[in-house]
């Protein structure tokens, strides 16, 4: 999607709203930020980008309040433009300052109303009647200047995840935000969604809203912002105009360093490897179910399946994963079909399982890295003798895979937990692809992590393909399945789609069946022809 | 304004100073309460060291007193460890106590060699029994443990009192609710003659050097600390949930068998509804004081029954209540449980206004 191309041409600096200068935090040795300084101006969009554990958020946290800076100061343009400190340590004075935050998570409550979610902590505690008439009045010119259309009578657990970041951004417009901050808000989006909220965006800005967007996704922060400020340990590594940002000289002030891109070679798949046959898997809800579900992975091939996040892929995945039994329909792994659902024999039958979540169903934090890594095999005669653990072993095997895998943490007997969540993700790759699997379930491989583990992560998965190992890949990020499938399923509601070849189909045309849409129905007519990455 | 924040790895004389720190406190604190009584402070004091250690026999009851909070104290470590919260360890060992008096009261006869195993075994097994139906109910039905376990406490005493009206009612006992005394045989005998102190001390001793190794050591072992760090890792790894938790409710029901075989068939030698002053709950505090380590558990037992025992020699000696032993002893797990806080986290005190924040130590 090409850029809006009006922007800003340079900010007047009467224009200045927020102004953090050497900002400072230190968390024991380790030093959050380091000496931080960025401005904003009204009607600007500036990105935040960083890899994780760049300082991206402890910055937002000490903006907002929720963390008091060792050094620096936050000032913020008062009535008569004059820039004033605000107080540090106190998210009421940043809301009174015109300071609004859009959580990753959101922060509404469910049971209640758009309205009363909007309104909540606004209205005076000491009256007897709410009124809900002049809200509602300043809410709809709020939503017809803005284009934020959500229903406010619905209670929010009835809104879909885009209804429900609108009105968190609604929220923070009704308590008069002159400077809006959002993490990470695409995360959770389709691309359609996410187009909207970026073109709400722009027009937010050209209305004098300064934004200030936290991202790693590039693409994205390419499209929306005018200014890209990037973080690298702690410190500001690099500020530029988004017009002279390409996106290779981001991603390596991102890391520091060439961030090897993975291509994926012609291959001609082989046998089928993983066949499912109409299976359903009843949970009651759509979203957490599968319902007649057919698809085939080959050996050498990656089979990308796309859906917005809740439309099925968990029931999908723990299926794969031995975790669940299909109430209907045929499971077929390497020709044999499977009826013992039980996730240690899969794994020892050669299929190698990375989780959704990997700090909650990938590793045991209070155990050490060597023990987290030889977990899934801790009955085999090699780690064990009549049932004593043989330490010598697991250590040697920890140590071998922390060195292949480059595993960053300061001991085999360290706690998983003190790992960062990339080099938890390498232990789980060391885990599961040092045993050489044909069927490897990657769920959301390279969610939430920073660049350089992302292509590690992606450079294993093609290797493990053209080694011969069939891969079905979960993932909601587009770029990494269009990179990386052959071929590509949609999964919408708990129905899989037709599988397609990557090469035929496009960006738009994916978003649309992620949202529901099948592929050549009428009122969409054929997508046209594009790009594929 | 105080905030906390993890540290990511205390120290190792935290982590063993702190308890040991924590005790100490609780027992200067006592100070008050003593004082408050009235109570010659500096005497009491002496009176309760003497009370404990100062001669053998006062050592004897100490450890005898010692030997069933072992066992339950275990008992609660290996179920908390899994995140299998059993509050019935007082029922397991009355079951316990209750199977081994069934079999070793005249039912079977043999030489010792037979009989002690044999009501060591009944016992646990009775006791593992009680704590696997609701472990089951658990993991099955999503049946809250805490509940049933509680609750089947106060049915299983209600049972004893039945069956000692009843079935197992001494008929020598003129009129006393109590069981036929155990036979000679079946009797864990004396370890000091003429002292209370019984072979159930080294049982006690070898099932928590044993539960150690079993825990650290052992595939099931690792299972267990897997599943009770992180019941949906273990599970996504291939773990059975089901099968490890049924394995940690037989082996946290047996220990809290084992405890009342200990006290029916050494300390006591027949059974009675006053054979456990709460020995099951003390069992908790016990774990939790050990930070549910089965070597900590030896140690925590010994403090909290020298309290115990020498309390109660202090509270006859000048007259102040006994109940002070349960005050130490609560003082003491309120102080290890901020002392295992102030272990995890370091406290850091900011100045809230102002443009200067100050940072508490780093």
């Amino acid at each position: 999607m090409p850029p809006e191309a009006k922007r800003p041409s340079s900010p007047n600096p009467a224009d200045l709203l927020l102004s953090l200068a050497g900002i400072t935090k230190k968390f024991g040795p380790l030093i959050a930020n380091d000496a931080i300084d960025l401005d904003v101006h009204r009607g600007e969009i500036v990105a935040l980008l960083g890899e994780n554990g760049a300082g991206k958020t402890t910055l937002m946290n000490i903006l907002f309040g929720h963390y008091v800076a060792d050094d620096g100061v936050v000032l913020v343009a008062g009535e008569n433009g004059d820039m004033v400190p605000l107080e540090p340590g106190a998210p009421q004075a940043a809301i009174d300052a015109g300071i609004g935050m859009v959580h990753q998570h959101f922060t509404l409550a469910d049971n209640l109303t758009g309205l009363d979610n909007i309104v909540l902590g606004t209205e005076p505690v000491l009256r007897l009647w709410r009124d809900k008439a002049t809200p509602r009045r300043k809410l709809n010119a709020l939503m017809a200047e803005s284009g934020l259309k959500v229903d406010l009578d619905q209670p929010v657990h009835r809104l879909t995840v885009g209804e429900k970041q609108r009105v968190e951004i609604l929220k923070a417009l009704y308590r008069n935000a002159r400077l809006l901050v959002l993490d990470e808000p695409t995360a959770v989006l389709t691309p359609q969604e996410a187009d909207s909220l970026f073109a709400t965006l722009r027009q937010l800005a050209q209305g004098g809203l300064a934004v200030i967007i936290i991202a790693h996704k590039l693409a994205e922060v390419l499209a929306v912002s005018h200014r890209i400020a990037v973080l690298r340990g702690g410190a500001k590594v690099g500020e530029i105009s988004t017009a002279d940002a390409d996106r290779r000289s981001i991603a390596e002030l991102m890391v520091g360093r060439d961030v090897p891109v993975s291509r994926r070679s012609a291959k001609t798949p082989g046998k089928p490897v993983l066949q499912l046959e109409h299976v359903t898997i009843d949970r009651g809800d759509a979203r957490r179910s599968l319902i007649d579900a057919s698809l085939t992975a080959h050996e050498g091939e990656i089979l990308g399946i796309a859906g917005v996040s809740g439309n099925g892929q968990s029931a999908l995945a723990q299926l794969i994963a031995g975790l669940e039994r299909p109430d209907r329909g045929t499971v077929r792994i390497f020709g044999e079909t499977i009826t013992d659902f039980d996730a240690r024999k899969f794994s020892r039958n050669g299929i190698a399982r990375i989780p959704e979540d990997r700090h909650h169903d990938g590793v045991i934090g209070a155990m050490s890295v060597a023990e987290n890594i030889a977990i899934e095999d801790i009955h085999s005669t090699d780690l064990q003798h009549f049932g004593f653990l043989k330490f010598d072993a697991i250590r040697n095997r920890a140590q071998t895979a922390i060195a292949g895998y480059d595993v960053r943490c300061p001991s085999p007997d360290a706690p998983a937990r003190l790992l960062s969540g990339g080099n938890i993700q390498k232990l789980i790759l060391a885990r599961v692809l040092e045993k050489s699997p044909n069927l490897i379930l990657a769920n959301q491989p390279s969610r939430g992590l920073d660049v350089g583990a992302q292509a590690e992560v992606h450079r294993r998965l093609l290797d493990a393909r053209d080694r011969g190992a069939a891969v079905i890949l979960i993932s909601e990020d587009l770029d990494e399945l269009l990179m990386l499938s052959d071929r590509i399923a949609v999964i919408h509601s708990g129905h899989v789609s037709e599988t397609l070849p990557t090469d035929d189909i496009n960006r738009s045309e994916l978003g649309l069946m992620m949202a529901g849409h099948s592929r050549h129905s009428p009122d969409n007519g054929p997508a046209p022809e594009g790009t594929t990455a | 304004m105080i905030r906390f924040e993890p540290r990511s790895n205390p120290a190792a004389f935290l982590v063993y100073g702190v308890p040991m720190l924590a005790a100490i406190t609780a027992l200067l604190l006592a100070a008050i309460p003593l004082a408050l009584a009235g109570a010659p402070v500096f005497r009491a004091y002496g009176l309760m060291v003497t009370g404990a250690f100062g001669s053998v026999f006062a050592v004897s009851e100490m450890l005898t007193r010692a030997t069933p909070l072992i066992l339950t104290g275990l008992a609660a470590a290996i179920a908390f460890r899994a995140k299998l919260w059993n509050i019935g360890a007082e029922g397991q060992l009355y079951m316990g106590a209750m199977a081994a008096v069934a079999i070793g009261s005249g039912m079977i006869s043999g030489p010792s060699w037979v009989m002690i195993p044999a009501v060591l075994i009944a016992g646990a097994v009775a006791g593992a029994l009680m704590l696997i139906g609701p472990t089951i109910l658990k993991v099955r039905l999503g049946v809250d443990e805490v509940v049933t376990t509680l609750l089947l406490n106060f049915i299983v005493l209600l049972f004893v009192q039945m069956m000692l009206e009843g079935a197992l009612k001494d008929p020598m006992s003129m009129g006393w609710p109590q069981s036929a005394p155990v036979i000679d045989e079946a009797a864990l005998p004396a370890l000091i003659t003429r002292m209370r102190v019984h072979l159930g001390l080294v049982i006690a001793l070898i099932c928590a050097i044993a539960l150690a190794i079993f825990i650290k050591r052992t595939v099931w072992g690792f299972e267990i600390r897997a599943v009770g760090e992180n019941a949906a890792a273990a599970r996504f790894a291939g773990i059975s949930v089901t099968k490890t938790m049924i394995l940690v409710a037989a082996l946290s029901g047996g220990l809290a068998g084992l405890a009342g075989v200990s006290e029916a068939a050494g300390t006591r030698g027949y059974l009675a509804t006053d054979l456990s002053p709460g020995f099951g709950y003390a069992g908790i505090v016990v774990a939790m004081l050990a930070r549910l380590s089965p070597i900590g558990v030896i140690i925590s037992a010994l403090f909290v029954a020298s309290v115990f025992v020498g309390a109660d020699s202090m509270s006859r000696a000048i007259g102040v209540s006994s109940y002070l032993a349960d005050l130490i002893v609560a003082m003491s797990l309120l102080c290890v449980l901020v002392g295992g806080f102030l272990v995890r986290f370091r406290v850091i005190f900011e100045r809230r206004q102002g443009k200067e924040s100050h940072h508490g130590n780093p």
